[in-house]
């Protein structure tokens, strides 16, 4: 990569216009408080991944001699709350999204700049309440909060754990809000909606579930802690309750938020894929109105989470014929994706290793959610290491992919610092192999029946084998996460400065400097062509187009 | 922004206040009388009525020209619509098998 001389003083940037930790705490400027975001999630996959750590090594041998029954049950809920509401749901979207959207569209900052600092907090506030709670005993229900186990039976920190993810829903709403707004306001002149970066349509998407699917969350939560504490009969048939209904309102939710954590991935995966096969997408109408698609479809499947629990079959086969209805949009995704880069002329840079692992393990999870769909293979394999297998493709191999793909594009306009290729490709390798090997033994253990949230499996010592290499999967998956924290941290201070546009991207964000000025552009930009012209970026004589700098 | 009315916004706020909280007394007292299923109709339609006065006045609903509003509000009682009805189509099926 070519690398301008270097200069003598730092241009004034975000990073460098202020020092202090005043400067970080009050600052409402959406680059630093991605920045925030960052550490804070950070922080929360290694307390999540801790868990994760103990449930494989529970898990190496038949019985349960690690832990107590009872730990275990906290060990896999702390998971799963910590990993879904306070890493997975945030991460590219209050990071990727709150550093790139305002750029991308050529904007100074989010719509309501306070607000996006408010968000924040709130995430601080819910994360030290769940801190407090697992520090002070944690929750055994399963992040599901199943009814009427956590209304009535477990003396857990039912009430506790439901009012963090409360609050911290909150902090997901105000994110969603502030995107709608500043994309709906804030586009630069000649940034038409057909003009847009896919990643902002992605964004768009996600914050109408964030915006229209969390309040649902908060309710259920303050009713679940209502039945509790009050002994007001919702969800509880000894009280006249029916819960049933829990389950519904927690699914009309937790379906959709499992898109809220692939829609933002899925355009990460756009941009990345169309900068290295150097075109433009294919379909590009198709892909931003599947995004749309997926938001609404998303909110009518939920039910596929309830098959074996005693609704109607009428209603099963409806929300069964339904949920493969949802998988077409995604499909158009990837078919297009595909398109993209057939012909394309492919750079085997650490970002696109990244997108061609999402493409895979998300097309596998998003299959299997096929099978679960069913109603005769759900049947059998619901509540089993098939299910657990089939989210963890789509979650871990897919969204967090998705993010780590994302971190690498987008390092040096974030730090302006160039990270080391030949280690990143490495970890990439790493990641995807470790990946495989912790969760495809999965699906067969599921297949074979091994049902999820057991800590002994004495009766059945032949799931040995593939547990243990499912452990060992996890090892290798640890390191090939560490590698790029520690190559990150390592790159901003001996990194290479990276130049404006390392990649020779399109988008407005990589126009500005690397790393951008508090207000992002020294001009306002005027967009004049499409998005993703690497045609017109590769031509051998560039078209000059008004470029802000 | 609607029109300068005589009232000011104050007292308008003060009024749609009272209104929810005779609303809210209402409701408890008909809890307290037996009009079998009547009681969570009438519950419900009392929260509801509530529940669109601080749509319309606390929310500014009423009165806005923007678009977006619309277009949120729309959103919203639709995908309210589809997670009362959905759910029902499992409620309202059980029994025919
Ligand atoms: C093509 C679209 C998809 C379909 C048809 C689908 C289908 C299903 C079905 C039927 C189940 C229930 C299995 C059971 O409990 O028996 C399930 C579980 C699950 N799916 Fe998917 N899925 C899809 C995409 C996704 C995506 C995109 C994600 C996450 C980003 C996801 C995350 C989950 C989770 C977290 C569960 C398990 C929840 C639990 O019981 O704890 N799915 N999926
Ligand atoms: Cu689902």
């Amino acid at each position: 990569m070519a690398n301008p001389l270097p200069q003598p003083v730092e241009r004034e940037n975000y990073l460098n216009k202020e020092y202090g930790v005043w400067s970080w705490l009050l600052t409402t400027d959406h680059k630093r408080i991605a920045l925030l975001y960052l550490l804070s999630i950070t922080f929360f996959f290694f307390i999540g991944g801790f868990f994760a750590l103990l449930i494989r090594l529970e898990l190496l041998t038949p019985a349960g001699d690690l832990v107590q029954a009872d730990t275990y049950n906290k060990l896999f809920t702390m998971h799963g709350m910590v990993m879904v509401f306070f890493f997975l749901i945030p991460s590219i979207p209050a990071v990727l999204g709150n550093f790139l959207v305002p750029l991308m569209v050529g904007a100074k900052d989010l719509a309501f700049p306070r607000i996006n600092l408010l968000s924040w907090y709130l995430y601080i506030i819910g994360g030290v309440m769940m801190l407090h709670c697992m520090l002070t005993g944690g929750v055994d229900t399963g992040w599901t909060f199943y009814a009427p186990f956590s209304t009535a039976f477990t003396n857990t920190k039912i009430v506790e754990a439901g009012l963090a993810i409360f609050v911290a829903g909150f902090s997901s709403i105000l994110t969603g809000l502030n995107f709608v707004v500043t994309i709906h306001r804030m586009r630069a002149p000649g940034m038409t909606w057909s003009r847009l970066p896919l990643f902002i349509w992605a964004h768009y998407a996600t914050s109408i579930i964030q915006l229209l699917g969390t309040p649902v969350i908060a309710i259920t939560i303050v009713l679940v802690a209502a039945e509790r504490t009050l002994h007001l009969g919702i969800f509880d048939p000894k009280l006249g309750g029916d819960p049933l209904l829990f389950q519904h309102l927690f699914w009309f939710y937790s379906h959709p938020a499992v898109y809220i954590m692939i829609l933002p991935a899925m355009g990460v995966v756009t941009e990345i894929i169309a900068c290295f096969s150097r075109k433009r997408i294919f379909g590009y109408h198709f892909v931003a109105l599947s995004s749309i698609a997926i938001a609404v479809f998303g909110f009518l499947v939920w039910a596929h989470h309830m098959f074996v629990a005693g609704i109607s079959i009428y209603a099963a086969l409806v929300f069964s014929f339904l949920s493969y209805a949802v998988a077409v949009p995604s499909a158009i995704k990837v078919f297009n994706w595909t398109a993209t880069l057939y012909k394309g002329s492919i750079h085997y840079d650490a970002p696109m290793l990244y997108a061609f692992g999402f493409l895979g393990l998300f097309t596998i999870g998003g299959l299997t959610g096929l099978f679960l769909a069913a109603l005769g293979i759900d049947v059998h394999v619901t509540d089993t290491y098939f299910v657990v297998a089939h989210f963890h493709y789509i979650m871990v191999g897919g969204a967090v992919m998705g993010y780590l793909g994302g971190m690498h594009f987008w390092w040096p306009k974030i730090s302006g610092r160039l990270y080391p290729e030949g280690w990143a490709r490495l970890a990439a390798l790493i990641v995807f192999i470790g990946f495989n090997l912790t969760f495809f033994p999965q699906f067969i253990l599921g297949y074979m029946g091994m049902p999820r949230r057991y800590y002994d499996y004495s009766h059945m010592p032949e799931f040995q084998v593939l547990n243990v290499l499912s452990t060992a999967g996890a090892t290798v998956l640890g390191v090939g996460y560490l590698l790029p924290m520690i190559y990150f941290l390592w790159s901003m201070r001996y990194g290479k400065p990276a130049p404006d546009n390392p990649w020779n991207a399109a988008g407005l964000e990589w126009k500005t400097t690397s790393p951008p000025p508090t207000f992002n552009f020294e001009e306002e930009p005027v967009v004049t062509w499409e998005a993703y012209n690497y045609d017109e970026l590769d031509a051998p004589h560039p078209q000059e187009v008004p470029v802000a700098r | 922004m609607s029109a300068p009315s005589k009232s000011s916004p104050l007292k308008m706020y003060f009024s749609i206040w009272v209104a929810l909280l005779v609303g809210t007394y209402v409701t408890y007292r008909v809890a307290s009388i037996d009009l079998q299923p009547f009681n969570a109709a009438i519950a419900l339609t009392i929260a509801t009525i509530k529940a669109t006065l601080v749509a319309l006045f606390f929310m500014h609903v009423k009165g806005a020209s923007e678009k977006l509003t619309k277009l949120v509000v729309i959103a919203a009682l639709f995908f309210l619509a589809l997670l009362l009805g959905l759910t029902m189509s499992d409620y309202a099926t059980r029994l025919w098998s």
